[in-house]
């Protein structure tokens, strides 16, 4: 029989502040990046014209770009798709200003002829396999949409963990997802990921992941706080983070495995949500441990709930548990079952 | 309840059996292009009724709204309205199997062409002005009379009577049917018994035909109507339809004796008033006759016009065309009819008085529209899609049953055996409940396996906890899936709540994407609490005496 991290016994809570420092690491420079460059928007937000163009043979992007140019369209860019022979065009309203609104179908007209003349006949020489024309209206609709969306999960979320569990819970675990949806963007800006709708879409399935993944542990805080009535904190969220480790790491391989799939086999329109998603579930799993926990304990310092155990820890001095764990021998614990009477949970 | 494996087997069971009945391949109704004739047509095809969305089948998705910019227009609502009734009336040309039209919230409307190849031919269909006329029927059975001439002609021409063999065989039989059962209709190439041409052989074109109950409108079985179409477009059927007689089909599909029919109206080729002239058209119930009722009104100089053609046709019937298409049943001319006017439905619904009402009013007042936002995917690019999804779906699931069988061993091949019903349930859940399966919903679908096994490694982590701690197999099983109960419950509702607000907010492949994650989560809850649970309990039922679980 396999076992990983049996019996782990690590000190999670002990390496908080390496964590967020490593979390402002990966956030800061990316958040700088955003604000001065602002994201890769797909043409479904910014509006325009996307042409998926599949050339009989490979021609290179210059060939097209001078096509195009030769037509008077200077504002597009190319960029390969997938194969050597296929390219994306994307004229995007408002990069250079010469697309306007009403002119996004014109410009795939442009395109069309453009090609024409400088490539041949279209069924020969090159096909048209996909296009996209949005208005910029649809684009600012989805904007707004795609926001909302988010808006709204946080405060179901809430709404719903509060009601599960109780409001400390429920905000420990709505800041932690901000924090993943933080480390998204900024892991979408260093790659320079197109956001369309389906990494939007990524990006909720995120809030949903990472949730999952933090409710799972918070599931075992609740169990161990009522089990073990002399611990702190500290020690509890330890106990759980470690006792939940071995299904972290299972659930976390068996998804990464579909993810990574999706990435390597599922094509190019797929690619970025599939990226976005893989890397969803490492900032999911880090932060369900590293931000999630140590907020949850924060918030029970400020503001202590019924038995104030959050707040005991500092009473008697750092960030060191006090308490001792529970003898070995507990079987009797009020469930009737002791996940961690075994382990030691010794200050290191 | 579900205390014994034989209730727990019996629940599995309906499941599996409604799953697999929601997914063995239907007859479902198509719209193809006929390679003959080039006319579109019903068929019936069979298939696995999962329907797929524009991403993976190719085709054009087109938003449209009311253009604005040449002046406002006040009630974009209603003109909306008009467009999208205009647009359903062009439904046939466009090469597409199942075309959608749809008003999405107040002023915009969707249209959706799977497998159309030609998106400007498409727009051009779309956008084109509606035009309205009425005509006066052909009161004379002028085309009736025709009808032997024609039948001769066609002989000479070397069409076979009622065309290929095995359609001979069904109109005859039809033929038959139809006399029997209403009376009313006597079938075309009866009205003149004496006719030498019926005796024997029925003749090509009136074998198709069948009077209707008033002048100039026949019946056409729908299976013939391809057959009577090519007829009718030959030259020399063209040549011989009486001068100022013209044919126009009707939109509407009538059904008789459990047989379907399209109606074919011979109206006179001059229209007695068109849709420029109209101002509007409402749909009311008259409160006193309890009727519907359609009400219009006509411009000054349409009155005038009106008037006069009117009183010359009392008692005449009325088609009202709309992009050469009769809407509905022509109506009688009961008197004079100035600026105003109404038509009277009888008895039938209110909405079919506000459909015609909007067929008025879509010629009266064309709505000029724009198209706003246009995806076209080539059919490769879906069909590239579709393999590229099963490839990494494969190599993806491949690897979380490795995953899940080197690590859990026999519970894990348990876990397996259940992902294999969650995939027939997800499958299922989008093709019952009719859904519609996008690319994104395809990466759902994958992604959502890797989840799925979540549950289940949440339950056999418990059960390993409860065997450390020297239980029995038995009570480990028990306890691990108690304990484990509420971490699933609460993660899986809190994920579903995010897609549930996906599918609010989101549009198209997004919300399909929500739907899959969301019927996803359910399966995987079925499957993984109750489908295993079952496994487990066959499994120590066989070995009451087991010391050592597998997991």
């Amino acid at each position: 029989m396999i076992r990983l991290f049996a019996n782990a016994d690590y000190d999670f809570i002990k390496w908080r502040r390496w964590a967020y420092g490593l979390t402002a690491a990966i956030i800061i420079p990316g958040f700088a990046l955003f604000l001065v460059h602002g994201l890769n928007y797909s043409i479904e937000f910014t509006g325009g014209t996307l042409i998926q163009v599949q050339t009989a043979q490979s021609v290179g992007a210059e060939r097209i770009r001078g096509a195009l140019d030769a037509a008077g369209i200077r504002d597009a860019e190319i960029q390969q798709f997938g194969g050597p022979n296929e390219y994306v065009i994307r004229a995007r309203i408002g990069t250079a200003g010469t697309t306007a609104e009403g002119t996004t179908e014109a410009t795939a007209a442009a395109v069309d002829s453009a090609l024409t003349h400088s490539l041949g006949p279209a069924p020969t020489a090159f096909t048209i396999v996909r296009t996209e024309a949005v208005g910029p209206k649809v684009g600012r609709e989805l904007q707004s949409k795609a926001f909302l969306a988010i808006f709204f999960s946080f405060i179901v979320t809430l709404v719903y963990l509060a009601f599960r569990f109780e409001w400390r819970f429920g905000l420990a675990a709505v800041l932690a997802t901000f924090h993943d949806i933080l480390t998204t963007i900024a892991f979408i800006r260093y790659l320079d990921l197109e956001v369309s709708l389906v990494v939007v879409g990524a990006v909720l399935t995120m809030v949903g992941y990472s949730l999952n993944d933090t409710i799972i542990i918070f599931d075992r805080v609740r169990e161990n706080l009522r089990k073990f009535r002399r611990q702190n904190l500290y020690e509890i969220l330890n106990l759980s983070i470690n006792e939940t480790l071995p299904r972290s790491v299972l659930t976390h391989g068996t998804t990464m495995a579909t993810t990574i799939a999706l990435v390597l086999l599922a094509g190019e329109v797929l690619r970025p949500f599939a990226l976005v998603m893989t890397f969803a579930i490492f900032t999911g799993t880090f932060s369900s441990i590293y931000i999630a926990a140590p907020l949850l304990m924060y918030i029970e310092k400020r503001w202590p709930g019924q038995d104030a155990r959050g707040a005991r820890i500092f009473r008697h001095g750092g960030a060191e548990p006090v308490s001792p764990p529970p003898s070995p021998s507990s079987p009797t614990a009020p469930s009737g079952t002791s996940g961690g009477g075994s382990r030691s949970k010794a200050a290191v | 309840m579900f205390r014994t494996i034989r209730s727990r087997l019996l629940a599995v069971g309906i499941l599996l059996a409604l799953s697999i009945w929601a997914l063995i391949p239907t007859n479902v109704t198509q719209r193809v292009r006929d390679p003959a004739t080039g006319r579109m047509k019903d068929t019936t095809v069979r298939r696995v009724p999962i329907n797929l969305g524009l991403d993976l089948q190719g085709g054009i998705h087109l938003a449209l709204e009311v253009d604005q910019s040449k002046g406002p227009v006040p009630d974009c609502a209603d003109a909306i309205q008009r467009a999208a009734r205009v647009v359903r009336t062009r439904i046939d040309e466009f090469g597409t199997t199942e075309p959608v039209v749809q008003i999405q919230g107040r002023c915009r409307l969707i249209v959706e062409l799977a497998g159309e190849k030609d998106p400007a031919r498409a727009k051009g269909i779309i956008q084109r002005t509606a035009f309205l006329e009425f005509r006066i029927t052909d009161m004379q059975n002028k085309f009736r009379d025709a009808l032997p001439e024609i039948d001769k002609a066609l002989r000479l021409a070397g069409v076979k009577p009622a065309g290929q063999a095995g359609a001979a065989a069904t109109v005859t039989q039809l033929f038959g049917k139809d006399t029997t059962k209403a009376k009313a209709k006597t079938p075309k190439g009866k009205p003149a018994p004496k006719d030498t041409s019926e005796a024997n052989a029925p003749g090509a074109l009136s074998s198709l035909l069948f009077q209707g109950q008033l002048p100039g409108e026949y019946l056409v079985p729908e299976e013939n109507v391809p057959v009577a179409e090519s007829l009718l477009a030959r030259p020399e059927v063209q040549r011989l339809v009486p001068r100022g007689i013209e044919l126009k089909w009707g939109t509407e599909v009538l059904s008789r004796a459990g047989r379907s029919y399209r109606t074919l109206y011979a109206v006179e080729d001059r229209p007695i008033i068109t849709g420029e002239e109209l101002q509007d058209a409402k749909a009311l119930r008259d409160p006193l006759t309890n009727q519907s009722v359609v009400t219009f009104t006509l411009s000054r100089r349409g009155g005038r016009i009106f008037e006069r053609e009117t009183g010359r046709h009392v008692n005449d019937y009325m088609a009202i065309i709309l992009d050469g298409r009769v809407v509905g049943q022509p109506p009688v001319i009961k008197s004079q009819i100035g600026q105003r006017g109404q038509i009277e439905l009888g008895a039938k619904p209110l909405q079919d008085a506000q459909d015609l009402a909007l067929v008025l009013k879509a010629g009266a007042l064309p709505a000029p529209l724009t198209i706003i936002e246009e995806r076209t995917i080539g059919p490769s690019l879906g069909q590239d899609s579709i393999k590229d999804g099963i490839h990494a779906g494969v190599v993806g699931v491949g690897l979380v049953i490795l995953i899940m069988v080197g690590y859990y061993r026999l519970s894990g091949a348990l876990a397996v055996a259940a992902l294999g019903l969650y995939v027939v349930f997800t499958l299922a859940g989008l093709a019952g409940f009719g859904f519609t399966l996008t690319l994104p919903g395809l990466a759902g679908l994958v992604l959502s396996v890797g989840i799925a096994v979540d549950a289940n490694v949440l339950i056999f982590e418990r059960i390993r906890e409860e065997l450390q701690h020297d239980k029995l197999v038995r009570t480990a099983v028990d306890e691990g899936f108690k304990h484990a109960m509420s971490a699933i419950v609460d993660s899986n509702v809190s994920t579903a709540l995010t897609a549930f607000i996906l599918y609010l907010v989101g549009t198209g492949p997004v919300q399909g994407f929500a739907i899959t994650l969301i019927i996803g989560i359910a399966a995987s809850m079925i499957t993984a609490i109750f489908v295993v649970r079952t496994f487990y309990m066959i499994w120590l039922d066989r070995r009451p005496d087991m010391v050592t679980l597998s997991v």
